[in-house]
């Protein structure tokens, strides 16, 4: 009687489990989809700002188009996987006239105040092919100037492509936030277009 | 001679009639099954070429004919080949003697039953021809599953075709047909429950379909027999097997389901025919996208210990109650 | 005779002529691998089959080798977190935990209470990603296609959680030496919050779709039995161990950060095959939900006190000595092992990942069984190839 139970009964009975699963996907069949149809539809923008893209610089307050960025180097010498390249600013081109004022008046015991280099880089080049977005670029940053971009839908076609010029990056965003702002000379005309 | 064309004439026109059906019900029904699949797994599913997708199973299609038609090295060429061809041909074959409507019979057949088992059988044989001869390992393992499977699998859906064939003492599916006319009540599948369940079961086997699609069991097998074709080699498997799930869906239709005629007397046609086998069809699909895959050897353990055993006693309780 | 002799007679590489030699009459060697559907990434095992019966099987590694021990030593010490995010793409924050662990170890840090905390919640979230990934392809390799969407599903929700405090999806590497990368805000602990009785709710839904399923019971009881003296042999951990029946989980046998503060099982089942596997990681899934929910209730301290004041820059210089930690990751016993000579860059990093233990097990488990067995053998184990190969 075990037996029978064991090796033709039970096995009959199992068989339900498989109207079972047949009922669950039968029940998601009838249920709205999931998916986000991406051209169509795009992700909320409260996940799209939480996403970590690639990197990119952080502008000033009052002037977006310039970075925070010292040139500290802090981000160059501890970025694991040696993929930024900043390049320091020069101070002035001097005169030799001025070169000599400056020997003399050291001779003379005073104080010189030669130009100093802009802090400003000149170059902020990113290379995301190497780029791993660990973040410590960004944890070591003492004027916080970098962050993870929320740049999802960033395409290249090309390895060259892949090379950010993330100063030029940064004046592009600053011209398209200036742009969409609403100016104030601007708004009366496009009202009395409309009207 | 003039008797002979006026035979002719119907063949040729149901040849190609049947032809034209099978490349539109793979197109339509592997759209329907990308669609199906997709919807169950809560995402649209091909969605781009055309309106909702429905021109997407075309362009496959047609990126399948592009492509380059490669023969291993050291594979058996003209074994190779001639798989895929006699995996095709036989399905025109099968879809004559299905009555889909009053007179839309591509022809009528004594033994219209014995036909389709019969020829039917050349699926197994091109399968283990295309395992073979692609000289590659894993398709000479898909291949030895999946002449195990169908031979086995012939066997109850044999009996149970023959208890329907007790009843009506008939070979004929037209014949068949016309015992089921009428209400509801008249269909087989009230007289023949066992059967019916035996041949559903059997139906996934005979057709290689999951959860019993051994033979090509894509996560075992890689492939199985189809592992080594490209193009359109690739595509008339692909093509028979849904011909393969058409044609014996009809037949479960025709046997178990009262074929083209209604559930109320007086509505009869092709559509009850086409909505059966499209309702069967949905069946297997909905089985495969939800069902994981059975061992090779349990496979062979339900047919050998449950629906062969099944199906014998099956018939011969039909014999007793027709004696009687 | 050195097996390269005649090379232009032999057919097959190396491990194929090698295991060619001890071939019997009348069986078939096949590869499965480098590119088979079920060996996820590119393992490679050659097996020798009778018919379809396994006669022989041996694993064969080295296709994703990327030297990640190397690397640790010509890194900084905090260059070589991001490392940890690639080891095991599965469970990647317990390894940047193991890692980050060590050097802690080996300097002394005291972490603060709060980076504890979110180091549990974090870990813990990915141990269910990694458990609902193994889930879905694990059904897939059976042949059921469906459940890994519904896996995803989840999956992706949590993937969308976990973005916030990592700015990652998948590849994490926001631990720090001395605490984590980013605070937590309260819209994610809020959305963690939502997610715990959302995911209670879908698991009787994996029940009844999957497990108990006849067509997966049948396939997974009583297949692959890997039983106590075979996981001591091997050395496997993690769920193959607690399948076998031993109650063995780092959480709980060596307490590490804040876990002997929670209250949670550990799931063990005595069958040792497959479906004892399957079991253990499914129960899992609902232990690591208890553990996010207490660690919930129980994080401390302001926003903010996530790493330690004054952490260690990544050229940080440990004293000179060593240092080992293990956890607990989704697959077994994640150890490391750091060894300081006092420089800017380890003197040595031993990585123990516990998929290569689990693995080495396959090949006597997978002896005799047929050939589909070997998938749900292989799937059970539960293997992230990069993590085998390092």
């Amino acid at each position: 009687m075990n037996a029978l139970r064991k090796h033709v009964i039970q096995p009959i009975l199992d068989c339900w489990s498989l109207l079972v699963g047949l009922k669950i996907t039968g029940k998601y069949f009838c249920k709205p989809l999931i998916t986000v149809h991406y051209p169509r539809q795009v992700i909320d923008s409260e996940n799209l700002s939480t996403y970590g893209g690639h990197v990119e610089l952080v502008g000033m307050p009052k002037d977006p188009a310039m970075p925070k960025c010292i040139s500290c180097m802090m981000c160059v010498t501890n970025c694991p996987s040696n993929c930024l390249k900043v390049v320091k600013s020069k101070p002035p081109a001097t005169t030799p006239e001025q070169e000599q004022a400056w020997k003399e008046a050291e001779e003379r015991g005073e104080k010189v105040v030669r130009p100093k280099a802009p802090k400003q880089p000149t170059k902020f080049m990113y290379d995301y092919t190497l780029c791993s977005l660990c973040g410590t670029c960004i944890d070591n940053c003492p004027v916080n100037t970098l962050r993870f971009s929320s740049n999802i839908y960033w395409v290249a076609t090309s390895r060259k492509e892949m090379h950010i010029d993330l100063l030029a990056r940064l004046r592009e965003q600053a011209a398209e936030v200036s742009a969409s702002a609403p100016k104030p000379e601007a708004r009366p005309a496009a009202a009395q277009k409309e009207a | 001679m003039n008797e002979f064309i006026q035979n002719l004439i119907p063949l040729v026109v149901a040849v190609v009639g049947s032809m034209a059906w099978l490349a539109v019900n793979a197109l339509v029904l592997v759209y329907c099954e990308r669609k199906f699949a997709g919807h169950i797994q809560r995402r649209p599913g091909p969605f781009e070429v055309g309106p909702h997708g429905v021109l997407q199973t075309l362009i496959d299609g047609l990126k399948l004919m592009g492509k380059q038609l490669l023969t291993p090295d050291n594979a058996d060429r003209f074994l190779y080949w001639l798989a895929p061809i006699l995996s095709m041909i036989p399905v025109l074959l099968l879809f004559m003697p299905i009555p889909y409507g009053p007179v839309l019979t591509g022809m009528e057949v004594d033994l219209g039953l014995l036909l389709i088992l019969a020829f039917s059988s050349f699926n197994g044989l091109a399968l283990i021809l295309a395992g073979w001869g692609s000289n590659n390992k894993w398709g000479i393992l898909g291949a030895a599953r999946a002449v195990a499977q169908t031979v086995a699998y012939e066997i109850p859906l044999l009996l149970t075709v023959l208890a329907i064939a007790f009843m009506t003492g008939t070979l004929n599916l037209t014949e068949i047909t016309a015992q089921q006319a009428g209400h509801i009540g008249n269909w087989f599948i009230w007289k023949q429950p066992l059967a019916f369940i035996i041949f559903i079961v059997a139906m996934f086997g005979e057709t290689n379909r999951a959860p019993f699609d051994l033979a090509e069991a894509e996560s075992e097998l890689t492939a199985g027999f189809h592992t080594e074709y490209s193009s359109m080699g690739f595509g008339l498997f692909f093509m028979a097997e849904y011909g393969y799930m058409v044609v014996i869906c009809s037949i479960c239709s025709v046997l178990f389901l009262g074929g083209f005629h209604g559930p109320i007397p007086g509505i009869e046609g092709w559509w009850w025919m086409l909505i059966k086998t499209y309702a069967l069809l949905f069946l297997m699909i909905w089985a495969r996208w939800t069902f994981p895959r059975v061992r090779f050897d349990q496979l062979l353990n339900i047919n050998w210990k449950w629906l062969l055993p099944l199906a014998t006693f099956n018939l011969l309780a039909t014999a007793l109650i027709m004696k009687l | 005779m050195s097996a390269y002799q005649n090379m232009d007679q032999m057919t097959g590489d190396f491990y194929t002529q090698k295991f060619e030699a001890a071939k019997q009459d009348g069986t078939l060697i096949i590869n499965m691998g480098p590119q088979h559907p079920s060996t996820h990434g590119v393992l490679r095992i050659v097996i020798e089959v009778d018919g379809e019966y396994i006669v022989r099987a041996e694993p064969v590694l080295g296709y994703l080798h990327r030297m990640h021990e190397k690397m640790g030593e010509v890194q900084t010490w905090g260059g070589f977190i991001p490392n940890m995010g690639r080891v095991d793409y599965g469970h990647a924050m317990a390894w940047n935990w193991a890692y980050v662990g060590a050097v802690e170890k080996l300097m002394g840090i005291e972490v603060p209470e709060r980076a504890q905390y979110l180091r549990v919640i974090m870990t813990e979230l990915n141990r269910l990603t990694s458990h609902l990934l193994w889930w879905g392809a694990y059904i897939l390799d059976l042949g059921a296609f469906t459940p890994i969407m519904y896996a995803f599903d989840d999956r992706e929700m949590l993937l969308d959680i976990l973005q916030r405090p990592s700015a990652s999806r998948l590849t994490y590497s926001n631990f720090r030496v001395g605490g984590v990368q980013m605070d937590m805000d309260d819209k994610c602990i809020e959305l963690i919050k939502a997610f715990i009785p959302h995911f209670r709710d879908r698991l009787p839904m994996y029940h009844d779709l999957v497990t108990e399923n006849i067509i997966l019971r049948r396939r997974i009881e009583d297949i692959g039995i890997i039983d106590q003296d075979m996981c001591r042999r091997y050395g496997c951990t993690g769920p193959v161990l607690r399948g076998a029946g031993v109650a063995y989980d780092v959480r709980r046998s060596e307490p590490y950060s804040v876990y002997d503060r929670f209250d949670f099982e550990i799931p063990t089942q005595d069958s040792a095959c497959s479906a004892g596997r399957y079991h253990v990681r499914i129960a899992e899934m609902e232990q690591s939900l208890r553990i996010i929910e207490q660690a919930l209730e129980q994080l401390p301290g302001a926003e903010g006190s996530h790493i330690v004041d004054k952490a260690p820059k990544p050229a940080m210089k440990p004293p000179v000595g060593e240092a080992y930690f293990a956890v607990e990751g989704a697959r077994g016993k994640i150890g490391i092992y750091v060894a300081s000579d006092g420089t800017k860059t380890p003197y040595r990093v031993k990585l123990r990942a516990p998929g290569f233990s689990n693995m080495n097990a396959f090949a006597e488990a997978a002896t005799g069984t047929i050939l589909a067995d070997a998938v749900a053998i292989l799937g059970s184990l539960d293997l992230i190839i990069p993590e085998l190969d390092r």
